[in-house]
């Protein structure tokens, strides 16, 4: 029912004053209550209401417009001088000068001043100011504050159509982070999709500081450490690009198409030479290439990762990861397609010699491969849903590794200043910081980094700055607390220990493995004479199984029988050959 | 009356705050921002004098704005590798402010 009051008003009346007058009140409507409507609803007796005495109040979030700040230095230029001498003529300004000082005003003001600037500076000089009180106070306590992590800043794409950062390098000082854009699904790339790469000064992420131009996107990049105007890069094409950023953003030199490799180039790393100007770069193609970048025609040495060491190039293995440890020159470990780590001399006579062996570790590829930078021994890889760390002379499993995560992990490396702390990257954007001195099963921090896939890590040489790259193209920037980032005195051997420790027990599954193998060998040989008995892993275990099932009935049946006969408290079964 | 007061006696004052333990550099500005003696090179000094002319102006108008009463009578910005110390002149906008790098 709708109440309705209509006011009317002449059309030459608006605008005019209101004249308000009284009247009694007037009924419009009145309602009677209706007992039937009271069947609708259950009457709830007490019932609870809470009141307050103030203003409703409702939460409301403002953000600005982002503002676009840039930094500019200003010129200074003499000015102030009165308009008949020029500032340029030596002789007017020299004149003026002589003018005012000898203004009376002057020299009375100056005085005063002067007295008073005097008695300041005497102040000065009787106290230093710079002094350091509380000397080389002994290490605080820290108290062990939780691990936590802070973003900094996020380097997004400028581009409209995102790429994946693909792979992260830091500047050897420290300001600067390369990162190589490019989209690695396969046919996924579109034709407007830029190519370039970027440079970020960390302090500004609004631009990026230098845009590296290559024929073809970049998978890889990394800064020489030893000159770090230099860049390398390995593009999608297979090809490897040098830059220099004093010259500007094209590279300097590209190698020839022929001679690069046919797929991707995943990992480039720079080596200890004595002209600090070579490279080797892996692709899974299946092979690692040496190059000088003085001359990138084409390159100085070549090998095909065919675990059959006849250099098939149609058997090799893709190789997806690179780790060189400068403290190790000639060997290298390459991280394949196909889970297996292959450990490489490079100084070996034949090409036969330069695989040494082969560790195989993930159901699939390893696409990180770092040794401990304070154990080099010791190394760490990524693939599958596990992180696994392995030690140089166990070659048939790892020593160590985390249980199977939910997501892939893309990316890990070890943290510079720990050495029992490393950092993974998952597809489902999370950042794990794990310290195996600490915590074994889980990792010690978990952030949640952003909503996309992270491809790429890299953590600046302080230990303390991380960068992870996105598949939307956004970089982000992390601090990490100073528990995670600083060396505490027990580290180092508490970790040597431990390293030791797993690599015994592996040691000693290793060897206990080898001995039944053996075992079985002498007696399936025993058994069956003649035939060659190379017994395949497989038939093992069941063959175990009945041979122990066996010798339980049998031991079990002497001891029965020997109880009976003697009737002595039963001695406890020997501790059989379970084999 | 005390004698009138020569230009060798502000020589003099200026040696002697010269000479002091510590003490970079003097630069002498008067209102319009115009250096009128200095013992700096002159990039120094200008760039010296039209920034820290607008320091003295901002601080001395936030002293006079919480107490009128109240002036500045010294400056002294303290930074990690150096003091300046500034000298502002008494009458408002008067003449002559002096400063020094110590």
């Amino acid at each position: 029912m709708e109440i309705v009051h209509v006011y009317t008003r002449l059309r030459g009346e608006f605008g005019r004053q209101c004249l308000f007058s009284d009247r009694p009140a007037e009924l419009l409507v009145d309602v009677p209550p209706d007992p039937r409507l009271a069947q609708d609803f259950i009457q709830k007796n007490p019932r609870d209401q809470a009141l307050q005495a103030c203003r409703d109040m409702s939460e409301h979030q403002v953000n600005t417009e982002r503002f676009e700040s840039d930094s500019c230095g200003i010129n200074h230029v003499e000015g102030g001088w009165p308009k008949d001498i020029n500032p340029q003529e030596m002789e007017q300004t020299i004149r003026y000068r002589k003018k005012v000082e000898k203004d009376e005003s002057y020299v009375n003001s100056l005085l005063t001043l002067g007295s008073v600037m005097e008695h300041c500076i005497r102040q000065n000089n009787a106290v230093d100011i710079y002094q350091e009180y509380f000397e080389d106070e002994d290490e605080v306590e820290e108290s062990p504050e939780p691990p936590s992590a802070k973003t900094i800043n996020v380097f997004r794409d400028p581009n409209e159509v995102k790429r994946t950062v693909s792979c992260l390098s830091w500047h050897p000082d420290g300001g600067k982070l390369a990162a190589a854009y490019s989209c690695l699904q396969f046919q996924r790339s579109s034709r407007d999709m830029s190519l370039d790469s970027y440079i970020w000064d960390i302090e500004n992420p609004n631009r990026p500081e230098l845009t590296l131009k290559p024929a073809s996107p970049l998978v890889c990049l990394e800064y020489n450490p030893k000159d770090s105007h230099t860049l390398v890069g390995g593009a999608y094409n297979g090809q490897i690009a040098y830059w220099d950023t004093r010259r500007g953003s094209q590279p300097v030199e590209t190698s020839s198409v022929e001679q690069s490799h046919r797929d991707p180039v995943y990992k480039i790393i720079w080596l200890q030479s004595k002209t600090g100007t070579d490279v080797f770069s892996a692709s899974t193609d299946g092979q690692v290439l040496w190059w000088d970048v003085r001359r990138l025609s084409e390159p100085t040495e070549r090998l095909v990762l065919d675990l059959s060491r006849e250099g098939n190039l149609d058997r090799a293995l893709g190789a997806v990861s690179l780790e060189f440890e400068s403290t190790m020159p000639t060997k290298f470990l390459v991280g394949t397609e196909q889970g297996v780590v292959v450990s490489c001399n490079r100084k070996a006579k034949t090409p036969a010699e330069k695989i040494v062996c082969s560790y195989d570790g993930h159901h699939g590829p390893v696409y990180a491969l770092q040794r401990n930078p304070f154990f080099p021994k010791n190394f760490l890889t990524v693939g599958d849903w596990t992180a696994r760390i392995w030690s140089e002379d166990i070659r048939d499993s790892a020593i160590m590794w985390t249980k199977y995560q939910t997501s892939y992990l893309m990316d890990a490396c070890w943290s510079p200043v720990r050495p029992s702390v490393f950092f993974t990257v998952k597809m489902d954007g999370v950042l794990d910081v794990w310290d195996i001195l600490f915590k074994q099963n889980d990792p010690t921090l978990s952030l949640k980094v952003c909503d996309e896939a992270l491809y790429s890590l890299r953590l600046q040489d302080n230990g303390r700055l991380v960068a992870c790259g996105s598949q939307q193209g956004g970089a982000t920037l992390l601090e990490i607390s100073s528990g995670l980032s600083t060396l505490q005195k027990n580290d180092k051997s508490l970790l040597a220990a431990m390293f030791e420790r797993e690599t015994k027990r592996e040691k000693v599954l290793e060897a206990r493995q080898r001995e039944i193998r053996l075992k079985e060998r002498s007696r399936s040989e025993q058994s069956r004479e003649g035939e060659p008995g190379r017994e395949d892993a497989d038939h093992g275990p069941d063959q175990l199984i009945a041979k122990a099932q066996e010798d339980f009935y049998v031991v079990t049946e002497m001891e029965r029988r020997r109880r009976d006969a003697n009737q002595q408290p039963p001695t406890e079964l020997e501790d059989v050959d379970v084999t | 009356m005390p004698p009138f007061p020569s230009q060798a006696e502000v020589e003099e004052t200026l040696k002697r705050i010269q000479s002091q333990n510590g003490v970079q550099g003097i630069i002498i500005v008067n209102t319009e921002g115009i250096p009128i003696k200095t013992t700096l090179d002159n990039a120094s000094t200008v760039q010296y004098a039209g920034l820290i002319h607008q320091l003295v102006m901002k601080a001395r108008s936030t002293v006079r704005d919480i107490d009128p009463q109240n002036d500045l009578t010294f400056l002294r910005v303290r930074s990690k590798k150096n003091e300046i110390m500034i000298a502002p002149d008494k009458d408002a906008f008067s003449n002559k402010t002096s400063f020094l790098l110590y």
